[in-house]
């Protein structure tokens, strides 16, 4: 591989003391008693509105998005852009469901969504699901974002064999897992704040930057091929790509908010008002990955898929090299180096969020349900840091010692698993109407269906219903939350006619849902 | 009524609003083509990002309408 880049790792190193120096002062920001598993894990809820933008938009906006979305898009084409219109329909979600699940935890202390769940539905099982739905979701994404920090690490020419390889990895995890550990989400809330400020730096310097150097950009989109840079038109009798292209963004919008990191960036939130006040500014990010996904095309007129000093990292990390070769062909060293320690960051934050949002759902939703009932506050807070160092080791195991494709596999399965939690959460959000078994059976038809669509898929992410002589290529995880809801209609009515004993108590009241 | 109130509050038909967006954005025949371009960017690319900003504005709107009643 080539050369190791000095002057860009030095800039890259030295970013990464200041965040690591920031992560560790931040225990101290917003004081509050770590020792409380709220100010631990949700900051005290007491982010307002410009750091829950920070927050989310780090939390979301993940770096592994950031690698990955131009590499689709320097791969595929056009289809990598349904990212966009996913990321628009994900604010009226917000708005509409996640303020009045705010007031209600706030009310009644809940950290996760589990709790919601048992406290809504009085269902102990179906918390359960919820919460190993969620944890299990979060693992392999969490592994995924060191692989957007491996990328960047490679392609600076840092290598090495045997342990020396993966070396920078491991420290990087290790500053991390320190910082968590004894800051809590005030870390990665006060680490998000440099990350994207870096990422904004880098991307609109990218758009400004490598269309003059690449002479516009009719000139980019003249180098695109013509069969990426459109979705194919279907065919008769089918919905073809165009609904794949919209069921992705559904879909993958619906799943969006269920998993754990983006609940415990809404809930630390300081008001109900800053949730709803941040549907309307958060969609700042979503102009900029729409721009990141651009430099996909740019990757292409660039032509670095060809150029010699490139096809080992291309053959290391496939087109997720396409971005960092990019940058590296276009920027001077100096630049890189701020560029790369943007992703790097920002695969620290979501990575610690996820650690810590599945540390919660371990505490209050599987140990103090079903083996300490009776926890001193102390040791609850202690018990989510331990997991979260554990759940952390996971990740690094399983990035280090199994193919990566594996993790994009669980990650793919991931978004079909967790969106099965909706009618749960979400619609738990609205009403109570679902009965709880109905609830817990939908979502292990859909769990169940979801799986067996994806394998018969090959696992990708799409799978053909035919219906009436029409094909209809579709995201999985759409189609099978559906059938789950279509399960809870139908189950609710039955069970709630032949059951014997009372319902199971709601301990929510309407007006819990409001400010 | 004082509970009927609050369940009213559950709903504004300013959320219709949010539908728009919906459409426009998950109906690919409206945005998959090429023309017109608007500085070198193809329709399908620029439609897309303008559909960012006009969302965020919508859902500004709904913001301000549905929070001064509050």
């Amino acid at each position: 591989m080539q050369d190791v880049n000095w002057t860009a790792l030095i800039i890259f190193v030295l970013l990464f003391a200041f965040i690591t120096w920031l992560g560790f002062a931040a225990a101290h920001w917003r004081r509050g008693d770590l020792d409380l598993l709220h100010e631990w894990g949700l900051g005290g809820r007491r982010f307002g509105t410009v750091v829950t933008w920070f927050l989310i938009g780090g939390d979301l906006y993940t770096a592994y998005t950031f690698i990955a979305v131009p590499a689709l898009a320097f791969g595929a084409g056009a289809i990598a852009f349904f990212a966009v219109p996913y990321t628009i329909v994900i604010y009226p979600i917000l708005f509409l469901v996640f303020p009045r699940l705010w007031y209600v935890c706030h009310k009644h202390g809940y950290i996760t969504a589990g709790d919601f769940v048992r406290g809504r539905f009085g269902n102990r099982w179906l918390a359960l699901a919820v919460t190993i739905t969620g944890i299990v979701a979060t693992m392999p994404y969490i592994a995924l974002q060191l692989v957007g920090l491996q990328v960047v690490i490679g392609a600076m020419g840092v290598s090495g064999s045997g342990l020396a390889a993966d070396l920078p990895l491991i420290i990087a995890f290790i500053i991390l897992a320190a910082f968590t550990y004894s800051s809590g989400l005030r870390a990665p809330a006060s680490i998000a704040i440099v990350k994207d400020i870096l990422i904004y730096i880098t991307a609109f310097a990218a758009v400004i930057v490598i269309p003059i150097e690449l002479g516009g950009f009719g000139k980019i989109f003249a180098a695109v091929p013509a069969p990426k840079l459109l979705l194919a038109t279907p065919g008769p009798n089918t919905t073809g790509a165009y609904g794949v292209y919209a069921t992705l963004a559904l879909g993958s919008a619906l799943a969006l908010f269920l998993y754990p990191h983006s609940m415990t960036g809404i809930l630390s939130a300081s008001s109900g008002r800053a949730v709803r006040r941040n549907a309307a500014l958060l969609p700042g990010y979503s102009f900029m990955l729409g721009l990141l996904a651009l430099v996909g095309f740019f990757a292409i007129a660039a032509g670095v898929g060809a150029l010699p000093e490139y096809a080992a990292g291309f053959k290391q990390f496939g087109n997720n090299f396409a971005v960092p070769a990019l940058f590296l062909h276009s920027f001077p060293s100096w630049f890189v180096g701020i560029a790369f320690a943007g992703v790097g960051i920002g695969a620290l934050v979501p990575a610690a969020i996820m650690s810590i949002a599945a540390a919660n759902l371990y505490t209050r939703n599987i140990h103090r349900e079903f083996i300490n009932q009776n926890p001193t506050d102390k040791q609850e807070a202690q018990m989510a840091k331990w997991v979260s160092l554990i759940v952390k080791f996971g990740a690094l195991v399983f990035i280090l010692f199994v193919p990566t494709q594996y993790a994009i596999y669980l990650q793919l399965l991931g978004g079909i698993w967790i969106i099965q939690t909706l009618p749960s959460v979400m619609l738990g959000a609205y009403t109570r109407w679902p009965n709880d078994w109905a609830l817990l059976i939908g979502w292990a038809v859909g769990i169940f269906a979801g799986t067996a669509m994806a394998i018969a898929a090959n696992l990708t992410p799409t799978y053909v219903l035919h219906i009436g002589g029409w094909a209809l290529p579709g995201y999985t995880a759409f189609y099978t939350v559906i059938l789950n809801l279509v399960v809870v209609a139908v189950l609710t009515p039955v069970f709630n006619a032949i059951r014997a004993r009372p319902a199971a108590l709601d301990e929510t009241v309407a007006s819990d849902y409001f400010a | 009524m004082k509970d009927r109130g609050i369940k009213q509050r559950g709903w504004s038909w300013w959320y219709l609003l949010f539908l728009i967006q919906f459409v426009a954005a998950l109906w690919p025949p409206f945005y998959n083509k090429a023309e017109p371009h608007l500085a070198g960017i193809p329709y399908f690319y620029w439609y897309q990002m303008l559909w960012v900003i006009i969302g965020a504005v919508l859902t500004g709107i709904v913001y301000f309408a549905t929070e001064s009643r509050q």
